[in-house]
């Protein structure tokens, strides 16, 4: 038995920098039984350890083993309400991998692919389980249709709850269709998943900004519980000179622009700048998805990162994959001002190399400014993709209680107000898919256990 | 999918259109806006409320052909793909209503500025406070809804650039004459129109409310598209406005961000009137 893993096929980088297909092709039956074969089956699964949602890792891996794909899917499934979209953007290598025995001599099991291979597999062949309990005759809303939200809405639609998700965009997917970009995660993917939970009766209204079409009070009278996954919410800014020029956008603008409304599109309708080189400013998932985005318009594209490669935060993988395809890395440097010609459009930016200090109490190395270094760069476009700040727009008209920084207060998903339940990065600020859909499904949990 | 009742032209360049939409304007106060798509692959288009009828669940909307995306709205018959709202926070005024009973209030709209302000002198009319209106426009044939207007204001004053109807000018000539007869102003209508009637009313210290209509993409909050300067500090006008202190705007600012696709609209507008053209024959 080999102890080298299986490599899944990928599109090559010269091609698709030039497409929005999805870069990694995934597993075929022969790559997926071999790499399934690898794994140990170990009786104290440490993998499991590592999965948010607890899969039965070696189960289902086990099941593939054993060419039966239709019982891998109901393992997977009895965990995790959106399997096709974790195997893509889970960051398996912090978390289930990290823990694979196999790992600490060679190569973990590729269990993210794995995840992938059985969830795409069973969308092709339609195995999608509609077996759900006789209705309860219990009523939740829930605020907000992303991972957290639908996750939710999955565990209690499979309990027998009558479910409605309220979601203001005029799409169902949060985060999944207007952030991730069609090169991670196919938005045919993030549908279907969408309407497997709507063949389980969860009902989806679009169009409705809870707190201003609905509020939460309105909810907690008109049905039994209540779930929040409001989401993220505003974008920063830096708050340095000449950010309000024309040419300098959220990342959330460019990835909404690109994957909500389809702006890379020859034919599309709405808008995307044609710009000639595009700084984009930060190390996270959000600024590798949008300057990978970018690049594949035609558009010179440099990251820009206060720290060195070391600490950036985004996944290894998505690091790798946009080195490969020519995106500049201009690490340990960060921005001081924008420059605009008289129409304020962005024709440079002064920037100014950093340095990197010792380690905080929150574990993240300091920086300072080498005040020296100050230089320009020429550049017609800059995108920051710096976090976000709450959002309370869903929460208008009711007292639920914050935290100092905001975000909503819960205790085992319990926000402070009757039968609300809140979860993902409206209480943890912006954080991963995955851990949205722990919240969610923790959430359903606690539901389930105080109505039933 | 939102079932249309008309879509009709009111003047050379402007349309009414009238929604199904009930859960959009149950709960709606004027000041606050939609955002609409015509198709699942349309632009969304933020529009301001202009009317509604609660009983029957019915919202208005009027808009004016700019660009591609409204030329294809233009075109909507019997069904809208999207209609999202209510956003962004109500007018002020409307919003307490018995802290300005005692004030004496002047709307100042442009072009097709009137379409918001109706909702607002209409509302404030139903619950006892009657309100002037000075309504500006460069010609008779873009002076929109007068009618309507002219039966909720207490006293109509119209403007046009060509004199073509009502005095000859602009509606800040019309206000500066009548400027010490107000207490608070509400001003809508094209960006350099507003910054003009805060250059006045600043100088009387007369104040001032402005509606905001920058560039949008999803209106809730989450992308910054819309973001205005105001007091020295990045807005974003989905939900901190679309209404703000207009002596505190930067308009000048706010004018050159309107231009970020220009050449994209431009473009685009080319593009939609060969597609629909292609469409109708």
């Amino acid at each position: 038995m080999s102890d080298s893993k299986v490599k899944g096929r990928v599109q090559e980088p010269n091609v698709r920098v030039n497409n929005f297909n999805e870069v990694e092709l995934g597993f075929n039956d022969e790559e997926a039984h071999l790499e399934a074969s690898r794994c140990l089956n170990c009786p104290k699964p440490r993998c499991m350890e590592g999965c948010p949602v607890k899969i039965q890792i070696p189960k289902f891996i086990k099941a593939i083993k054993d060419n039966d794909l239709k019982l891998a899917y109901e393992i997977i499934t009895e965990s995790s309400s959106l399997p096709a979209v974790c195997g893509r953007v889970c960051p398996q290598e912090k978390q289930c991998e990290k823990m694979c025995v196999k790992g600490l001599k060679g190569d973990a099991i590729s269990i993210g692919s794995l995840e992938r291979y059985v969830a795409d597999v069973a969308m092709k062949n339609d195995y999608a389980s509609t077996a759900k309990k006789e209705s309860n005759g219990k009523k939740v809303a829930i605020v907000g249709a992303g991972p957290a939200g639908l996750t939710c809405a999955g565990d209690l639609a499979k309990n027998g709850f009558s479910v409605t998700i309220y979601e203001v965009l005029h799409k169902a997917g949060g985060v999944l269709t207007y952030g991730i970009p069609e090169f991670r995660l196919p938005k045919s993917i993030v549908q279907k998943e969408v309407e497997s939970l709507k063949k389980l009766g969860v009902e989806i209204l679009t169009d409705v900004p809870v707190g201003n079409a609905i509020t939460i009070p309105e909810l907690q009278d008109k049905y039994d519980a209540v779930f929040i996954g409001s989401g993220a919410g505003l974008p920063k800014f830096m708050g340095i000179d000449g950010e309000d020029a024309n040419g300098v956008f959220s990342a959330n603008e460019i990835l909404t622009r690109i994957n909500l409304m389809g702006a890379y599109k020859s034919l599309s309708k709405t808008p995307i700048k044609k710009a000639k080189r595009a700084y984009i400013i930060g190390g996270g998932n959000v600024a590798m998805d949008a300057v990978r985005c970018l690049k594949r318009l035609g558009i010179e594209t440099h990251l820009m990162y206060r720290r060195s490669e070391e600490e950036l935060p985004a996944r290894k993988m998505e690091v790798e994959h946009a080195k490969e395809e020519g995106i500049i890395f201009d690490l340990l440097t960060n921005p001081v001002r924008i420059l605009t010609d008289d129409n304020n459009n962005v024709i440079g930016m002064e920037v100014v190399n950093m340095i990197l200090g010792e380690a905080g109490e929150d574990g993240r190395r300091s920086v300072s400014e080498d005040e020296s270094s100050k230089h320009v760069v020429d550049c017609d476009m800059v995108v920051m993709a710096l976090g976000t700040s709450p959002n309370h727009e869903a929460l208008k008209n009711s007292n639920i209680v914050l935290t100092e920084r905001g975000l909503i207060s819960v205790e085992n998903s319990k926000t402070s107000l009757d039968n609300v339940y809140a979860g993902g990065d409206a209480v943890t600020g912006a954080a991963t898919v995955i851990l949205a859909m722990e919240a969610g499904k923790k959430a359903a949990n606690e539901i389930i256990n105080a109505l039933l | 999918m939102y079932k249309v009742l008309y879509n009709n032209k009111i003047s050379s360049n402007s349309f009414e259109m009238a929604i199904e939409a009930p859960l959009v304007i149950e709960k709606a106060i004027p000041g606050q806006f939609v955002i609409v798509m015509s198709h699942e692959d349309s632009e969304r288009i933020p529009l301001t409320i202009y009317d509604y009828d609660k009983e029957k669940g019915i919202l208005y909307l009027i808009y004016q052909v700019v660009g591609g995306s409204t030329l294809e709205l233009s075109y909507v018959k019997n069904e809208l793909f999207s209609v999202a709202g209510p956003l962004g926070n109500p007018n002020e005024i409307c919003a307490n209503i018995n802290e300005f009973k005692n004030k004496r209030i002047v709307y100042v709209a442009g072009g097709v500025g009137v379409a918001p302000v109706y909702p607002q002198v209409k509302y404030l009319k139903e619950h006892g406070i009657e309100v002037d209106v000075i309504y500006g426009a460069r010609n008779i044939d873009l002076l929109l809804i007068r009618d309507k207007i002219e039966k909720v204001a207490k006293n109509m004053y119209y403007v046009t650039d060509d004199g073509s109807f009502g005095e000859k000018g602009f509606v800040t000539t019309v206000l500066e004459k009548r400027i010490n007869d107000y207490d608070i102003c509400v001003a809508i209508g094209p960006v350099i129109m507003m910054k003009s009637v805060c250059e006045l009313t600043k100088k009387y210290n007369l104040q001032t409310i402005v509606s905001m209509n920058p560039l949008m993409v999803d209106g809730s909050g989450m992308c910054g598209a819309c973001r205005c300067e105001v007091d020295g500090k990045p807005k974003f006008a989905c939900i901190h406005g679309p209404e703000f202190d207009g002596h505190k705007v930067n308009f000048d600012l706010a004018l050159k961000r309107m231009n970020i696709y220009h050449k994209e609209e431009m473009d685009k507008l080319f593009e939609m009137e060969k597609r629909l053209h292609k469409e109708e024959y």
